[in-house]
């Protein structure tokens, strides 16, 4: 039983974890490839960026003496994303609407996104140094430990209350995001957008509003994701920037240009990381009772070091682009 | 006064031009037809009036006022609607998400329109919860229209409607053409099937090398045996 609660904690909520900041990051990259065709290499640090805004908010907000019932990181996570959204806003306007207004092709604006992501770096390093910080060096990250012994384990599964946090907001986003692109005229004009652009010009849609939705969208979720990631780990300049990759590999296996492929493909992708890295032997240790004399599991029994998870993100995408090229749901090719 | 008025446009891509002063005028009763041989300028023309390519002379002006290189969003709230000759439906979308972005620059009521819409197009209302990339060619331009029609214009162009499509189709959507121009709609249309075209048409325009060669009613152009010899196939 302790083995089954040992998996719980560490594939099923690490998983999911993982799980909803990838997701939350490929939805931006998904839905700005959709819009606007390129690839947004800077989204990971417009991640970061939006943990550093909302760090700085919770700081201000504890300097001001003001208590909250949940960790300050999450009671000023709709200001951040506000913030965050304009600054997105004034990137696209600063550095990517002048290309795009000069025709640039798509290799331009993904070369532009490298830039932006030094950019931005650079600002966090300037100003934050390239320590690594925490959201809760004042503040107690509460735990919560479902006691099991019940059903005669002795480990509690415990799940942090940034994590349960995450979970909440994470599904009250999708299902807000399914709303809006299947209800709204705005959220309906974006998929029009992403299916057929010129077609979408022809019909009298208001292409540039569409661009600034899609950007006040993925800038606010991207804020979400990395303050989720800060508040799960730690925060450091190159929080996101690390997962940037697995993160696009779950937009393109999801297929890219399509929200809920995004949503399904950084599931996908964080559970196949967690489980490859996942130490077998601890699960299977009983095993060792029946295993004649002289052949005991190895101590460490999983599939990929933890050092090489990123290799997981890669070889699903490999295959993905083999087998399937238009991702899970199909999304544009080009 | 003319509904659309064309004045010696000129226009292009960029580089040489396409069009080199072409003049077009219709009245709201009216169904216009192009017609020409290849590379003689007809969609090009269309695009032209809808701001899709720079005009760099001449000029076009729509119920008296002037729309030269206006864009889209500017154009369809006067009453222009343009249906382009492929990938002229959001294939992932539902027909009647395709109808809605039709409407998308109106902010009144438009669940009339759409029952009009589909009045016109009966099949439509059935397939209204299919993504339109299931349907067939011929149901794809009827929602094309259809999505057209949704901003309730007073100019529909109209990009080879038939193109690509079965000759019963073709009976069909032109039949559907001279219905819409019935209820009041201008109808400004480029077509490959010339003489069946024309047939219909109360104002025709022969366009070659991006100049007007021929104007006159359809019935004058199919009469006139020097555009029957070298444009309509003898």
């Amino acid at each position: 039983m302790d083995e089954l609660i040992f998996f719980i904690n560490r594939v099923l909520i690490s998983g999911t974890v993982l799980g909803s900041i990838y997701a939350l990051g490929a939805i931006g990259i998904t839905l700005i490839f959709g819009i606007l065709r390129f690839a947004h290499f800077a989204h990971g640090d417009m991640m970061t960026m939006g943990a550093f805004i909302a760090f700085v908010l919770a700081g201000v907000l504890a300097s001001a003496g003001i208590v909250t019932p949940l960790p300050t990181g999450v009671v000023v996570l709709p200001v951040a994303m506000v913030l965050a959204a304009i600054i997105a806003l004034g990137i696209d306007k600063s550095f990517y609407a002048p290309l795009r207004q000069r025709g640039a092709r798509p290799v331009t604006l993904l070369i532009a996104s490298i830039g932006v992501t030094l950019m931005i770096q650079g600002v966090i390093r300037l100003i934050f140094g390239s320590g690594t910080r925490s959201f809760f060096a004042d503040e107690t990250k509460d735990i919560f430990r479902i006691d099991m012994s019940w059903a005669g384990a002795q480990r509690p599964i415990s799940v942090t209350e940034p994590q349960v946090i995450m979970f909440v907001v994470t599904a009250l986003l999708v299902v807000a995001l399914h709303l809006f692109l299947t209800r709204s005229r705005l959220g309906k004009a974006m998929r029009a957008m992403a299916d057929n652009a010129d077609l979408a010009q022809v019909s009298g849609i208001n292409t540039a509003l569409v661009v600034r939705v899609t950007w006040v969208i993925a800038g606010s979720l991207a804020c979400v994701a990395g303050t989720m990631l800060a508040l799960d780990v730690a925060l450091m300049p190159d929080l996101a920037f690390n997962i940037v990759l697995p993160i696009f590999a779950a937009a393109i296996v999801g297929g890219l240009g399509h929200a809920y492929g995004a949503i399904v493909g950084g599931f996908l992708i964080a559970f196949a990381e967690t489980l490859a890295v996942f130490n077998w032997t601890a699960v299977l240790r009983p095993l060792n009772a029946v295993l004649p004399e002289g052949m005991a599991l190895p101590p460490n029994l999983s599939l990929v070091p933890t050092e090489y998870k990123l290799t997981v993100a890669f070889i699903i995408l490999v295959i993905t682009l083999l087998a399937r090229p238009t991702g899970i749901f199909k999304g544009a090719s080009t | 006064m003319a509904l659309i008025e064309l004045k010696h446009v000129v226009g292009g891509y960029g580089g040489a031009p396409i069009l080199n002063g072409v003049d077009i005028a219709i009245e709201q009763s009216d169904i216009g037809v192009i017609v020409g041989p290849n590379g003689a300028g007809k969609s090009t023309t269309l695009k032209a009036i809808f701001g899709l390519l720079k005009v760099m002379g001449g000029t076009i002006t729509f119920a008296g006022e002037e729309i030269t290189n206006s864009l889209p969003d500017r154009l369809v709230p006067k009453g222009l609607s343009f249906v382009p000759q492929e990938k002229n439906v959001f294939t992932s979308m539902t027909v009647e998400e395709n109808l809605e972005m039709g409407a998308f620059t109106r902010t009144d009521d438009f669940s009339d329109t759409m029952g009009w819409v589909y009045q016109m197009f009966p099949i439509l209302r059935e397939k209204r919860r299919q993504p339109a990339g299931e349907l067939s060619g011929g149901q794809r331009q009827m929602v094309a229209m259809g999505r057209a029609l949704m901003s309730k214009p007073r100019l529909l162009m109209l990009d080879e409607p038939s193109a690509g499509l079965s000759p019963r189709y073709v009976i069909e959507i032109f039949e559907t053409i001279v219905k819409i121009n019935g209820e009041g709609v201008g109808i400004l249309m480029v077509e490959q099937n010339a003489r069946q075209a024309l047939a219909f048409a109360s104002r025709g325009f022969v366009l070659a090398n991006g100049q007007n060669r021929f104007t006159g009613t359809g019935q004058e152009l199919i009469a006139d045996p020097e555009v029957a010899r070298s444009f309509l196939g003898g």
